[in-house]
């Protein structure tokens, strides 16, 4: 049933050309061949982009008072691509999907889908659907007759309707309540509600801000294998923002952070964790050490850095990347380890947080810089160090890496 | 010594006392500003006509038979006569079409002023209400200025060549229309912005979003979302609209009477306040007739919808 509706849905929305595109999946699974990457599965082949974004810039308001909301961004989304938007609040995440579905315009740029520049389409024409930030369900309308919406608008017939509206009931989970007012929901529900709604027209590309940040922790966790469920099983190109970065790692096929309007770095969980290619990436995902250096030699992708204590530390040099005398060298706190014997700095135990499963030892270096190293917790003994302790720390081959700031 | 118990029942009845007391004045209020004058008109439409206005302090129902009927001046029977009827119906007509143009001219302008950036809706807003401060009978020969034979319109079109007779417009249904319309729209306007005001626009965008056209949204998302505003502006035009009296006398005519100038004429000319009275009552009626049927046809459409 979903596989006839996939090739007929959208034949008045979609521009003639877009119709192969339609060809090239098969069936509801995302039955793209894919490959497992360092634990994340990503597409083997690059294939087709779903949405291609180019040179958008998005500017509010004129004169003094003029923001720039997106600042020259391009980026390539591919087909069948859970793919986030992962950055502060304020970056310009929401102005990014508003363009895409086209709520609003680019100042420059342009945005196409599957080839096809939708600047000419208004948003009732592009196969682009929203999950809106906080739902924006139709209060007026019940569950049932929210998720029909956007079929009944796409002029589908009733029996048809009434079909794919039973399926999405089912596939979020919701049978039970498709006559209820969205308004008698609970918060998690009213979510699942949106999605299906969204989901129901069989979107090309599906746009989701910040879902589900209104949910509670443990909602959310469930919400979050739900989507991923979700998108694997319709095989349709996710667009998710977020402004949490673990939601970002665990979800994503690739993560684009954006800072200010930028897009600074794109890329697979993987990369983005532990070849972050700025300051900004690194310290906003995950907990990352900061150490001022001084480069002393160059190369085989590494660079010698003279720490502030006096050590030397090999790290590694993003590419094509040419760093100047002084560089920020980052290392995870995970890939540290404690010696009460010499490492390769040293300094005094400040603080020891416990977390369960691992423990976060602060140390303050003897040049005076912070220091975090974690610590996985084994089941018997403690960390084995104690506040006041003098430690060494012992950074291991390819911890460390030079960040242009 | 007090109980406890007994001290509780004291509070209790000083608490009783002491609302009563707060809310005395808008009793009195409303007993003096509303029941008592009407006290006054049902007592008076039970009365006989004195010779010279006023009443006879004699009790008769004349007043409410001559509502419908026509008692004939020699043998004193009583035939039924449409003339009153047809008022009510003329009037009834008119005033549903008002709240039909005001709603029609009502619903973009308020769309657009609940649209404009929360700085600029003031001062649209501040303009809708210009015209209040203006004396409704000046206002109405404004557009008497605007639509006679001599007026701005038609001497325009003649200058223009577009006719060469004058349009008559003045003492039409026409110019009764325009008149209402201009008179009322105001009325319309404001509660229908309040509503739009809390339009959530993110609702209008998933409409758009979900491949509604424009037309789809106003129907499916807008229009859904106002209602209790156009259900309210309809009430503020149409109860109104229906004792209308002075923009039937200015611009109407004496042909084109409506059931204001009906009532104004018992106590006036006619001299026959039992009739007004009675007539004034049997408008109240038809108001609250017409309220009830329209509140529940709304609210049963409205009431799936919570
Ligand atoms: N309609 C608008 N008018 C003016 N400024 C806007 C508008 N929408 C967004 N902005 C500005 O653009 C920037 C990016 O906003 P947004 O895309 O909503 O960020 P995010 O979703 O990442 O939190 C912010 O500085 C915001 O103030
Ligand atoms: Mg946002």
């Amino acid at each position: 049933m979903a596989r006839e509706l996939r090739s007929e849905s959208h034949s008045d929305v979609c521009l003639p050309s877009h119709a192969p595109c339609a060809d090239n999946r098969v069936g509801t699974g995302s039955a793209l061949k894919s490959g497992r990457k360092n634990g994340v599965i990503v597409p083997e082949q690059p294939g087709k982009s779903a949405i291609e974004v180019r040179g958008v810039r998005k500017v509010f308001g004129t004169g003094d008072a003029q923001v720039a909301a997106l600042d020259t961004v391009s980026v390539s989304i591919r087909e069948n691509e859970f793919f986030t938007l992962l950055g502060p609040s304020g970056c310009g995440k929401t102005t990014l999907l508003r363009l895409i579905a086209g709520f609003d315009f680019p100042s420059a740029g342009e945005i196409l889908l599957h080839g096809q520049d939708i600047a000419p389409l208004p948003p009732f024409k592009r196969p682009v659907n929203t999950v809106f930030q906080n739902y924006a369900l139709f209060p007026h309308m019940t569950v049932a007759e929210n998720i029909g919406f956007g079929l009944e608008m796409l002029g589908k017939p009733k029996a048809e309707v009434k079909g794919r509206v039973a399926e999405m009931l089912k596939l979020v989970k919701m049978e039970a309540l498709s006559n209820r007012r969205t308004s008698q929901i609970s918060g998690g529900q009213q979510q699942r509600v949106a999605l299906a709604r969204a989901l129901a027209p069989q979107p090309k590309v599906l746009l989701l801000d910040e879902p589900l940040s209104a949910l509670d922790f443990k909602l959310r966790k469930e919400m979050q294998i739900e989507l991923k469920r979700l998108q694997h099983e319709t095989g349709i190109t996710f667009i998710f923002v977020t402004h949490d970065q673990e939601e970002a790692l665990t979800m994503s096929d690739r993560i684009a952070v954006m800072s200010s309007g930028k897009i600074l770095q794109v890329g697979t969980p993987w990369d983005i964790y532990d070849k972050p290619a700025e300051r900004f990436v690194a310290d906003f995902i995950g907990e990352t050490n900061f150490l001022t250096a001084a480069i002393t030699g160059m190369g085989n992708g590494k660079a010698r850095a003279t720490l502030k204590s006096g050590a030397t530390i090999d790290a590694t040099v993003a590419e094509g990347f040419q760093p100047k005398d002084n560089a920020t060298v980052v290392v995870r706190p995970e890939h540290a380890k404690l010696t009460s014997g010499k490492g390769d700095l040293s300094g005094t135990v400040e603080n020891i947080v416990y977390f369960g499963t691992d423990t976060h030892i602060h140390v303050r270096l003897d040049s005076s810089e912070a220091f975090t190293v974690r610590q996985q917790n084994t089941r018997s003994a403690g960390c084995g160090f104690e506040r006041g302790d003098k430690v060494g720390i012992l950074i291991g081959n390819d911890a460390a890496q030079v960040l242009r700031d | 010594m007090e109980s406890a118990e007994e001290v509780a029942k004291d509070a209790a009845r000083r608490e009783i006392r002491d609302r009563w007391l707060l809310s005395a004045p808008a009793l009195i209020i409303i007993f003096l500003a509303a029941t008592g004058p009407l006290l006054i008109v049902v007592i008076y439409s039970f009365l006989t006509p004195g010779p010279y206005g006023d009443v006879v302090w004699k009790f008769s129902t004349d007043g409410w038979l001559s509502v419908l009927m026509q008692r004939d001046i020699f043998d004193d029977t009583l035939t039924f006569a449409d003339a009153h009827l047809s008022i009510f119906w003329r009037s009834a007509k008119l005033s549903f079409l008002t709240t039909i143009f005001t709603l029609l001219f009502g619903f973009p302008t308020a769309y657009f002023i609940a649209t404009r950036p929360a700085r600029q809706r003031n001062i649209w807003l501040f303009l809708i209400t210009i015209p209040f401060w203006t004396n409704l009978l000046i206002r109405t020969f404004a557009i008497q200025e605007v639509i006679r034979n001599e007026g701005i319109v038609n001497t325009v079109l003649i200058k223009l060549g577009i006719i060469s007779q004058p349009i008559q417009m003045m003492f039409t249904d026409f110019a009764l229309m325009v008149g209402m319309t201009y008179v009322y729209l105001p009325l319309m306007v404001l509660p229908l912005y309040a509503s739009m005001e809390k339009i959530d626009f993110r609702l209008v965008e998933a409409g758009y979003d979900l491949y509604a056209n424009r037309f789809q949204v106003l129907r499916r998302v807008i229009i859904p979302l106002v209602k209790p505003g156009i259900v309210a502006g309809s009430i503020l035009v149409f109860i109104p609209a229906l004792g209308a009296y002075v923009t039937p006398r200015v611009l109407g005519g004496s042909k084109n009477m409506m059931l204001g100038n009906l009532i104004e004429l018992q106590f006036g000319q006619g001299r026959n306040w039992p009739l007004g009275s009675a007539l004034s009552l049997s408008l109240m009626a038809i108001v609250m007739v017409a309220l009830l049927l329209y509140v529940r046809s709304v609210g049963r459409q409205g009431g799936a919808h919570g």
